[in-house]
């Protein structure tokens, strides 16, 4: 995101109208989102959907809790998943001991508070040092945890886990959490408090010398802050909203294995806040529902879908560090000073090379993994969209080749025109900023 | 006596192993402030390299060339990859080298299937070297030794004796100086990184067939080097050779001490009544997690490492 462009938005429709607009306009935004939210089981009741919905919100209050760390406070941790692991495992032997003692609604607040607990013990460790250091260690301790979890198999349940019953009980009138509907209701209230409760802390003195600590450490020392103190209490919060979530992960699968606390755990978070964009609020949410949807929907058609994931998440690196947030803000940008048809044909010109890039690598995979997989497919043979490929045959591979290389060389092409248009029109963006001043 | 003897043989192997992996962190490190999460990945590639070329033409021949197409590799990863990503900063920089991590493990799969690979040690090299007391000693070990000493000199002769390894080292402390001096500084990266990478690549040809090769192996052991440079030192490459051997040996003997407190315990002529967990973990159990509790232990008492120089 460049700041001239953020400031056209500004300036071009006076500071007080957008303001009020703006405001407004969030609310409704979110007013809808919670709408189609609470409308969504009247629609499409299925069991398959409603746990789509249900994984969506677990993986929003994560994913946010992460981003409390990376985006927030800049500390890039790649052992995330120790906190929210622990929580689900946390919880889970709450709901084992107390038998219906606490109702399942406050139940994620004990994976919260064993989150917490461990987060002021390895927060402690961690957070003497920022920067490369912290996601050294930060992926140590989450190694350590990992490991440990098949060495203490009274906590962790070895290989099998642990699992309990949510439904206690009767409940307050015939609520017991048993039928799946009512667990997402009770997820997606977790999640619009933890949304609420993460946004309301960026508000905070707290949530502004985070930032602070984030930009330059150096000054804030000079301000009088403790930059490690203000770290290790963002790592300790981030903890808890990662123990709620797997808190609520406990309860919506009713069994916890030592998967949760994997380095694949933390891998994907990471991909969630980072594809969403880590320098927005909203981004991680993007990223969680985005990336969620993609998981079921990719993996369901195809057995290679990590490698899409890791290709995905490279480019994303590689060509928008901002994440979908960042594009969207630019582009509404643009927009809002009517100057996206400056964009749109090179866009156009750019989407045939894309397609067969794109096309191109997607059958190479396929073919590769019908290949290595032939004895158990008992064919290299596969089509895709109707397009008969055969992994034992030179001429697939070639066609494959030859689209992957028409693709990246009028890409190449395309890929000036695109960026010329981007210049073209921040460069108007900028202009108007000076003519209407600040 | 046997048992220690052995261990710490079998230590110093594994412990020489980690540091042809840690030696090429720890430089990218020091030079270009990076911390590469794919090197383990690069191991892994080098074990795969040579398995295929070892299939297709002979071990020998694959010692060399894996090395080297690894190199290859490396340097292109950061020619087209982390140099753009570098822009970003830090953060994407380092994620990149995450991502390519787990790219690496999917394509391996991708090739290679996901079960183990038949790669073995040459017929040349099996047999045993000596006998110490009952338990021989393998012909490939010695090998392995001999490779990573011989490595170890190389390296230290080509960074403190050659005319290439001066400019290395004053690209490392004085990136910008020597820029100045008219030293293609980005071009000293690439090869730096591409050297890294070729000395993972011949560790991964010498450790995939004394041990596994398999797409699990760059997850097993990479963490591990991390806590080799983070116990080392940042970007001390004596810290990573003494950490590298510490943590080698230090393992070696846990997996083999089979014994836990309660054994202690019984040993000494107490007679518990109960027997909580904690008390029968073994030493051997203990073993994998020995690394991290280590990093630990250093961060609190020593933060910057046995053998760093800063605080960082």
């Amino acid at each position: 995101m460049s700041a001239p462009s953020r400031m056209a938005g500004r300036t071009l429709l006076g500071p007080i109208v957008r303001g009020v607009s703006q405001a407004w306009a969030g609310w409704v935004a979110w007013a809808a989102v919670i709408v189609v939210v609470v409308a969504a089981p009247l629609f499409i009741n299925k069991s398959f959907f409603l746990s789509l919905l249900c994984r969506i919100g677990l993986m929003t209050i994560f994913a946010l809790s992460y981003n409390m760390l990376l985006g927030q406070t800049g500390l890039l941790s790649f052992g995330h998943a120790v906190y929210y692991g622990l929580g689900a495992f946390a919880t889970m032997h709450v709901l084992n001991a107390v038998h219906g003692g606490i109702p399942i609604t406050l139940l994620p607040l004990a994976g919260g508070a064993g989150a917490l607990l461990f987060g002021v013990v390895f927060g402690y460790v961690t957070t003497r040092k920022a920067g490369t250091t912290f996601a050294m260690i930060s992926l140590g301790l989450g190694e350590m945890v990992a490991s440990s979890s098949l060495m203490f198999p009274h906590f962790f349940g070895g290989e099998g886990g642990i699992s309990g019953n949510r439904v206690t009980g009767k409940g307050w009138f015939g609520i017991n959490f048993g039928t799946q509907l009512q667990m997402y209701y009770l997820i997606a209230a977790w999640t619009a408090v933890c949304i609420a409760a993460t946004w309301s802390l960026t508000q905070t003195p707290l949530g502004r010398m985070a930032n602070a600590v984030r930009d330059n450490p150096e000054r804030v020392e000079f301000v009088g802050y403790s930059p490690q103190w203000i770290r290790y209490l963002m790592v300790v919060l981030s903890g808890f909203f990662a123990g709620i979530a797997g808190g609520l992960t406990a309860l919506q699968y009713e069994i916890v294995t030592a998967e949760v606390l994997s380095d694949y755990t933390s891998g994907i978070v990471i991909l969630m806040a980072f594809v969403g964009g880590v320098g927005s609020f909203s981004g991680p949410i993007i990223g969680a529902v985005l990336i969620t949807i993609l998981q079921v929907a990719v993996a369901s058609v195809t057995p290679a879908w990590p490698f899409y994931f890791g290709l995905f998440f490279l480019i994303m690196v590689l060509y928008a560090p901002g994440g979908i947030a960042s594009i969207v803000a630019e582009h509404r940008a643009v927009w809002r000073a009517h100057l996206l048809s400056r964009l749109l044909p090179s866009y156009l010109l750019a989407a045939l090379p894309v397609t067969l890039l794109v096309a191109g690598i997607i059958a190479m995979v396929e073919m590769a993994y019908a290949t290595v997989n032939a004895v158990e497919r008992g064919t290299a043979e596969l089509h895709i969209l109707g397009v008969p490929l055969d992994g034992a045959a030179a001429l697939s591979w070639v066609e494959a080749a030859a689209s992957i290389a028409a693709g990246l060389f009028l890409l190449s092409l395309a890929g000036k025109k695109v960026s010329q248009g981007w210049q073209d029109v921040s460069a108007v963006l900028r202009a108007v900023a000076v003519e209407t001043g600040p | 006596m046997e048992f220690g003897l052995i261990s710490l043989l079998n230590g110093v192997t594994y412990g020489l192993l980690l540091f042809m992996l840690s030696s090429g962190l720890t430089l990218i490190f020091s030079m270009m402030g990076i911390l590469n999460f794919a090197h383990a990945s690069f191991y892994m590639l080098g074990a795969y390299f040579a398995y295929q070329i070892s299939a297709l033409i002979g071990f020998w021949p694959a010692l060399f060339l894996a090395p080297l197409l690894m190199g290859v590799v490396g340097a292109l990863v950061e020619r087209y990859g982390l140099r753009k990503a570098h822009k970003f900063g830090p953060v994407p920089e380092l994620l990149f080298t995450f991502g390519l991590s787990f790219l690496v493990v999917e394509i391996v799969q991708l090739i290679w299937g996901k079960a183990v690979v038949d790669y073995r040690v040459p017929p040349s090299l099996s047999g045993t070297l000596f006998t110490l007391f009952s338990t021989s000693f393998p012909v490939y070990k010695g090998f392995m030794m001999m490779v990573s000493v011989g490595m170890l000199v190389a390296l230290y002769v080509l960074l403190t004796r050659t005319r290439i390894g001066l400019i290395i080292q004053a690209a490392l402390s004085r990136p910008d100086m020597a820029q100045a001096l008219g030293h293609n500084v980005p071009r000293i990266f690439t090869l730096v990184f591409g050297g890294g990478a070729a000395l993972a690549g011949l560790a991964g040809v010498i450790g995939g067939n004394a041990f596994v090769t398999e797409p699990g192996m760059a997850a097993s052991v990479g963490p591990i080097v991390f806590v080799v440079v983070v116990v080392g030192g940042l970007g001390s490459l004596g810290g990573a050779f003494v950490a590298s051997l510490l943590i080698g040996i230090l393992q070696t003997f846990m997996v083999g001490f089979d014994y836990s407190l309660l054994d202690l315990a019984r040993s000494l002529g107490i007679h518990l009544q109960s027997s909580p967990a904690l008390m029968r973990l073994s030493v051997t159990q203990l073993a994998p997690i020995m690394p991290y509790a280590l990093m630990v232990a250093i961060l609190i008492f020593r933060p910057r490492g046995l053998m760093g120089a800063r605080e960082s």
